[in-house]
């Protein structure tokens, strides 16, 4: 990775923080705190990794990305408008009755979402789906999809582990973001899924532990995922919850609270002091 | 009538799935360890490559179909009722019903009808479960003739549909020359003005061996034959509302939630009528033979003749 691909990475990764906080504070509703410990995640996807075309957003041939922790749509939809998929100006029109962003992705009102989520451990499931259906088709596009790692409570998720590697679906990488809150508090407290890569082994997966915060160890975790045939992927990635905004840090109460005027303030301009320092390097 | 062939409908879902695959290779087949039962096998045998099993896992089938579907294929998710509808149910309305995604579900062993496995496999809700859901188009058809043209209308129709076989081998009554199956329109197969007795499923035979034997008795009924649940053919229900002034719903299902509450439903806002509905009494099923099972639950041409004759008096 250059210098200034990485730059441009940290600037969206920023810009995408700023879109979490600006629709989240305009909906008075919304999930910023994994939003922003997945915001790293969503700038390389979109930044780097996907092969998407916004001008095009239902390309037969493209990769696809299922949110299977479908309530940080925030993120999402900050980096698929960063991406030219629709105006960032519209991630303002978070929640609000007649938007295209509904609190949960919708496959068939936003441009860029390939499946609708929200209910959690499904989107994990239709993933596998998309996987299977592209080695039916004989297409070689890759499937993406993002968990949460308090999702991994849900049995289904592992349901769907099972047939990943019963079928044996090369072409899908599992993300698990890592932040260890949940809303209730701790995940390892509420019900502890640990530990995660060791049975995600035992599923059947190649699995690497990454630093959900640095582009670079995304890189290789990638392309070792398009290296390894005939069994699945997954990047365990450590995050900070509520990373990029000071007091939302490691805090379970911004799991699913929007900052009112003077928070949304604060949080911008630390945001935007980031994006500044960024864009100096 | 000893000679009257008789077939289950889970074998014309199979089958047909087997004729559809041989034109369309957008047609993939999910099961979930009951591909024997369910007669997916029939197509698996056939094309094993097209046939994917998911384990005893329902709410993960459901949600791969899905993402099958998302990709542009055309997959039938298969299991008993009670797994599909009932176990699974959140699957189908927030992965398939929500995004309106293609895919077909085909719900085997409907009913009292499973016999000797009993209530914990004797799905009487499954109508009401998807009736439920925002888009989803709700099938019980009554015999093999039907079944077969059903599960071809299904692959054709966009957008989610829930199919409802039975596990009894029951009457074919229909012809297969010339039989036209559409999506959301009923059939009278005895015309009358007494009564009008509208049945789904394998209650359609049982309707139409009442209205025979009625007819002997000097009340003639128009018996009717509902295969979609939903939508509903609203226009033959206040036909024969209108023209009839009585009407009775029979189903393999809860009268709770079902065929009897849809024409409800309908008739008390748009033409209210005098309705009897038969089914089963918000109770659970047990063991035993089908056709015993069926008597004492009162879902035969006995219990619809009583039933008419007490509501013509």
């Amino acid at each position: 990775m250059t210098a200034n691909e990485k730059k441009q990475l940290m600037a969206l990764a920023c810009k995408i923080r700023m879109g979490v906080i600006e629709g989240t504070h305009s909906a008075k509703a919304g999930h910023p705190g994994g939003s922003l410990s997945a915001a790293d995640m969503f700038a390389y996807l979109y930044g780097k990794e996907l092969n998407v075309n916004p001008a095009d957003p239902k390309w037969e041939d493209r990769d696809r990305f299922v949110l299977s922790k479908g309530h940080t749509a925030p993120g999402l939809y900050a980096a698929l408008a960063n991406r030219g998929f629709f105006p960032v100006e519209e991630l303002l029109t978070l929640r609000h009755v007649g938007s295209r962003l509904q609190g949960h992705p919708n496959m068939n009102e936003t441009p860029g979402v390939d499946m609708s989520t929200g209910s959690l451990g499904q989107g994990v499931s239709a993933a596998a789906g998309m996987a299977l259906a592209a080695k039916y088709q004989g297409k070689d596009h890759r499937v993406y999809t993002l968990l949460g790692d308090g999702e991994i409570q849900e049995g289904q998720v592992w349901e769907a582990f099972m047939f990943a590697h019963h079928y044996k679906l090369d072409n899908l990488c599992v993300i698990i973001d890592n932040n260890g809150l949940q809303i209730d508090g701790r995940v390892g407290d509420v019900m502890s899924p640990y530990p995660i890569p060791e049975k995600l082994c035992a599923f059947g997966f190649e699995v690497v532990e990454i630093d959900g915060h640095d582009f670079e160890q995304m890189e290789s975790a990638f392309a070792k995922a398009k290296a390894t045939k005939g069994v699945p992927f997954a990047i365990v990635m450590k995050t900070i919850k509520g990373k990029g905004v000071s007091f939302m840090e490691d805090q379970a109460g911004w799991h699913g609270k929007a900052p009112n005027d003077e928070q949304c303030e604060q949080a911008m301009s630390e945001l935007r002091a980031q994006l500044a320092e960024v864009e100096a390097m | 009538m000893a000679d009257v062939k008789k077939i289950a409908t889970r074998d014309s879902y199979g089958n047909a799935l087997k004729e559809l695959a041989a034109q369309h290779d957008d047609l993939i087949v999910f099961d979930a360890d009951l591909a024997g039962a369910t007669k997916t096998g029939v197509f698996k045998k056939e094309y094993p490559d097209r046939h994917f099993n998911c384990g005893i896992a329902e709410g993960n089938m459901m949600a791969v179909a899905a993402g099958a579907a998302a990709a542009g294929l055309k997959p039938f998710a298969s299991t008993f009722a009670m797994f599909a509808a009932g176990r699974a149910f959140e699957q189908i309305r927030n992965s398939i019903g929500y995004p309106h995604l293609n895919v077909k579900i085909g719900a085997t062993h409907g009913g009292i009808s499973v016999g000797e496995d009993g209530a914990s496999h004797q799905c009487c809700e499954d109508f009401a479960l998807m009736r439920s859901i925002p888009g989803m188009t709700v099938i019980c058809p009554s015999d093999d003739v039907e079944a077969r043209a059903a599960v071809k209308a299904a692959y054709e129709h966009e957008g989610p549909v829930y199919l409802r076989f039975g596990r009894l081998a029951v009457p074919v009554f229909h012809q297969e020359e010339g039989f036209r199956f559409e999506i959301g329109k009923g059939e009278v197969l005895m015309d009358g003005t007494d009564v009008a007795i509208i049945a789904t499923g394998l209650m359609v035979n049982e309707a139409l061996e009442a209205g025979k034997a009625l007819a002997e008795q000097g009340i003639h009924a128009r018996v009717i034959n509902l295969a979609t649940i939903k939508p509903l053919d609203e226009e033959l229900v206040l036909k024969a509302a209108r023209e009839c002034g009585k009407v009775v719903t029979c189903e393999e299902h809860s009268v709770i939630g079902g065929l009897g509450e849809a024409v409800c439903g309908l008739l008390s806002e748009k033409c209210p009528t005098p309705v009897r509905r038969i089914g089963v009494n918000d109770e659970y099923g047990y063991s035993g033979p089908a056709a015993e099972l069926l008597k004492r639950f009162g879902l035969s041409s006995e219990h619809i003749i009583e039933v008419v004759k007490e509501f013509c008096k």
